[in-house]
């Protein structure tokens, strides 16, 4: 069985914000809500800085608060790895949006549903990668398989040292960070 | 993935068969309970920046609904940037311009009535003809950026005019075009033949790509920094680049001309350069060393206040890395007015690590050349007078500025009709009120854009062009390490009235009786007969996008691969006889900026990743992510004006320009004598109803400039803002 996630490498993110756009047209995301975005800190003063970029998106976390918190089963994990929502379950009562530590959802004004990354299965599912990935100039958005130990993915997470974000929480994430000196 | 690329590829061609047929590809997602989507892919090439990336438009029952980059495209390497990915934001504009209208009011002032193409266009060829009666061809001039452009400058031609001026050459990379070519004999090339992905060193001066998002470019530069290449960033700005930088050298700005000429003084006296190389192929060391001889690092600290033993170290440092050290050329170089010199360091710079014509540092495009041609088009007239470029020796274009002044004063000849094609002049030149009191002037201002820009409201005619994913345009021929064909054709069919410029020049010269250059049934004969005799099928072409032909590099310097120079010594000049001859410094020297005089800062500008200019200002997803720019300004200042993060302020310059409001961004990642703002903002334009007023103009305070004396360029950052409180 896969196990889907992805590892960014915060040493290649230019900060270009095509993850951003590529993720809005591909899902149809609505106005003024992001299922991804890039946060850019910046720590010292004038002239010694340091910048860090850093994409985030749902964490797919195996541990996932969204899925325990969700009072009609509405959020689900999927065995492959992937945190759905299920639009016809969900009642809109935010209990998700609360439990999530990594702010990766919204309610979609549309519907009154939760509404999230969800790796954009339906390209997974014709063998093409996330949208996000896709489109990432500056290629720091790594997808693949975590089952399979043969996998790009799969070869980091083993030879290099990554990171979670909120490790702490407990949750698990399926989405890696590749950046040896994170800010503060 | 192939699989269904290949089937898309193979779908694409009944696609782009025209957005008429409606094509046919039933998507294995439309499988389920909804209703099937009728869904197509169709190559084309974006128009969101002049990048021109290779794309694939995906159609879902006629509309536009995602867009990818074309793997197959060297611009794009298969990835879109963000305003790429924002493409159907312009398709899409609901304050599109969208019927042909004249302008029954005052210039400036508009009443639009909506009338007919016949009319527009017969309107607009009663005008074209009366003021070449009364003044000839060449009182007709054309402004502009993008694609359409060449079929614009193809009815100039057969009209009669020699001025075709685009801003791209004073007011952007003119300057460094020229100082390459005077070294070199050759412009860096746009886009720039630099091998990024290979460099170990790279300088970045006053660029900022990354948020100047040219993408292969950002591709490659990102590729060169994750294989371990040193980078210096010289810019008083903490950049996205600088945030990567090995070392960020905060330049006071203005000063980059010393901080180079210090560089080439001390690779010079300790013998740091390629020496083998230099021999071989530079003239003019002897008279480089003499030149630069005092500009020492402690001479070039004060006046850079970058530290002397940085300025030494990191010109030890490039050195050890040489010839795989990439200065870069930038792009947008009419800083100061001394541009074309300052390019002309840089270049200099370049050929002392040998790094021209070498792996690493800048490559040869291709020798191979297509020229595509439609057969039994009569001779162009000859124009009858000089194109307008100014007195400048090396002003190789007709120029924005120049033919703005002749239409002001009338010399050296009247300049009676502007076409502006994709270029809001508002925005792209210096100096508005010159600009306005040229338009007063005008008997024709004709303004064929795809939006609302301020500029339309000094029309007498609108013609509205549809977008790039509604329309073919001519064939894009790229030279980079390898020779290739780009097709763009539309997505979907034209909205509204909107049509494309092949169409519209056309019905425009026929109303002309220049029906003889426009020999060509349709677009797609016009395309077809020039692809053909070059054994280039158009459905080939339209089902790819884009066609590479590889056997054609020759990037790198090589035995067989000898680099020619075509200066007069046919060596690179590192000290120039030309200039000199014409009363210029052979060798740059330096001159001190004047500095901001109390409680003023100098104004910069520059992009963001989001943005292209003005134009896409009102694109809903890109509108989203940047609204408005910012003022950047120092924390230390900031707080000692009480001035506070995120407040709006007023920004006015040295000659009373107020701005519109502004957010200030008070930060540590900016030197305390200068304000950076995002160009393109502040839009006046009611009818662009997301862009409306928001952020500020740097173009409005932009009042003065400074004139390159070698090629008219106008060096734009020679103003002074003080920042108010919002009133």
């Amino acid at each position: 069985m896969p196990r889907y996630g992805m590892v960014i490498d915060q040493s290649r993110c230019i900060g270009c914000m095509a993850c951003v756009v590529a993720c809005k047209k591909e899902n149809d995301v609505p106005d003024e809500h992001y299922r991804t975005r890039v946060v850019e800190l910046v720590e010292g003063t004038f002239p010694k800085l340091r910048m860090e970029l850093r994409p985030e998106l749902c964490n797919h976390c195996s541990n996932a608060p969204c899925v325990y918190n969700c009072p009609t089963g509405a959020s689900y994990k999927r065995e492959d790895g992937i945190v759905m929502v299920n639009k016809k379950k969900c009642v809109g009562c935010k209990a998700c949006i609360a439990a999530c530590p990594y702010d990766a959802r919204f309610v979609d004004p549309r519907t009154g549903a939760a509404h999230k990354c969800t790796l954009c299965e339906h390209r997974i599912k014709e063998g093409k990668e996330p949208a996000c990935v896709t489109t990432c100039l500056s290629k720091a958005r790594i997808f693949g398989d975590f089952g399979d130990p043969q996998s790009t993915v799969s070869k980091i997470k083993a030879d290099k040292h990554i990171r979670v974000l909120i490790a702490e929480a407990g949750t698990k994430p399926f989405v890696f960070y590749l950046n040896p000196e994170p800010l503060a | 993935m192939s699989l269904t690329r290949r089937d898309f590829l193979k779908y694409s061609a009944v696609a782009a068969a025209g957005a008429s047929s409606v094509p046919i590809f039933k998507s294995a997602m439309a499988m389920g309970k909804k209703p099937e989507k009728v869904v197509s892919h169709v190559t084309t090439f974006c128009e969101m920046c002049f990048w021109n990336c290779g794309a694939i438009a995906k159609v879902e029952n006629g509309k536009v609904v995602k867009l990818e980059g074309n793997p197959a495209n060297a611009a794009s390497k298969g990835k879109l940037c963000a305003r790429g990915n924002a493409g159907m934001g312009s398709l899409y504009d609901p304050d599109r311009l969208k019927h042909p209208m004249l302008n029954t009011g005052k210039r400036g002032e508009p009443k639009w009535k909506k009338v007919s193409w016949d009319e527009a266009l017969g309107f607009t060829a009663e005008k074209l003809k009366s003021i070449k009666e009364k003044y000839g061809p060449e009182a007709v001039a054309l402004i502009s950026h993008g694609s359409g452009g060449s079929f614009w400058k193809y009815i100039l031609n057969a009209y009669g005019s020699p001025n075709y001026t685009a801003p791209s050459f004073a007011q952007c990379r003119g300057p460094r075009d020229i100082g390459y070519l005077l070294t070199f004999g050759d412009g860096p090339g746009s886009p720039e033949q630099i091998d990024l992905a290979n460099s170990k060193f790279i300088v970045l001066i006053g660029s900022h790509l990354g948020e100047n998002v040219h993408n292969s470019q950002v591709q490659e530069f990102v590729e060169g920094i994750a294989k371990g290449a040193k980078l210096v960033v010289v810019d008083p700005r903490f950049s996205t680049a600088a945030g990567k930088a090995t070392w960020w050298l905060p330049i006071k700005p203005g000063t980059d001309m010393a901080l180079l000429l210090s560089w080439i003084n001390i690779i010079l006296q300790e013998d740091l350069y390629d020496k083998e190389y230099i021999n071989k192929y530079a003239m003019g060391l002897k008279g480089l060393k003499e030149e630069v001889k005092n500009y020492t690092p402690e001479w070039a600290s004060k006046e850079t206040e970058i530290p002397a033993d940085l300025i030494v170290e990191t010109a030890r440092e490039m050195s050890r890395y040489k010839p795989r050290v990439l200065i870069h050329p930038g792009r947008h170089s009419s800083w100061y007015g001394d541009d074309t010199q300052r390019s002309r360091a840089m270049a200099i710079l370049s050929a002392l690590m040998g790094s021209w014509g070498r792996e690493g540092g800048y490559y040869f495009p291709t020798k191979a050349s297509l020229s595509l041609v439609y057969p039994g088009i009569p001779d162009m007239p000859e124009p009858q007078k000089h194109k307008l470029s100014g007195d400048w020796p090396y002003a190789i274009e007709a120029t924005t500025t120049a033919m703005r002044r002749a239409t002001i004063t009338g010399n050296p000849y009247p300049v009676k009709g502007w076409i502006a094609n994709g270029c809001n002049v508002m925005k792209t030149l210096p100096n508005q009120k010159e600009t306005i009191e040229a338009i007063k002037n005008l008997d024709l201002m004709v303004v064929v854009d795809i939006l609302p820009f301020e500029h339309t409201e000094w029309a007498d005619v609108i013609l509205p062009e549809c977008t790039y994913l509604e329309r073919y345009d001519d064939i894009k021929v790229s030279k980079g390490k390898t020779l290739s064909v780009t097709i763009r054709q539309p997505a979907v069919n034209p909205m509204y009235e909107s049509k494309p410029s092949w169409w519209i020049t056309r019905e425009l010269g026929i109303k002309l009786g220049l029906e003889a250059y426009y020999p060509w049934s349709d677009i797609e004969d016009y395309l077809k007969k020039q692809l053909e005799p070059k054994g280039i099928r158009l459905e080939t072409l339209k089902e790819k996008g884009t066609i590479s032909f590889p056997d054609t590099a020759n990037p790198f310097i090589a035995p067989g691969n000898e680099p020619v120079f075509n200066t007069d010594s046919k060596k690179i000049e590192l000290y120039s006889k030309a200039l000199k001859e014409k009363g210029f410094d052979p060798v740059p020297k330096y001159k001190r900026p004047e500095a901001p005089s109390n409680g003023y800062f100098r104004l910069i500008y520059g992009r963001s990743p989001l943005h292209t200019f003005s134009r896409t200002t009102n694109n809903q997803w890109l509108w989203e992510l940047y609204k408005e720019n910012e003022a950047w300004v120092s924390a230390k200042r900031a707080k000692a004006m009480g001035l506070k993060n995120g407040e709006y302020v007023v920004l006015v310059n040295q000659d009373g320009v107020k701005s519109n409001k502004i957010k200030l961004k008070a930060t540590e990642r900016i030197r305390e004598d200068c304000v950076f703002i995002v160009h393109g903002f502040g839009n006046n334009s009611k009818d662009l109803k997301k862009a409306y007023k928001k952020g500020a103009d740097d173009q409005g305070l932009i009042t003065r400039y400074a004139v390159d004396p070698l090629m008219g360029g106008t060096g734009m950052r020679v103003n002074f803002v003080k920042i108010v409180k919002e009133a």
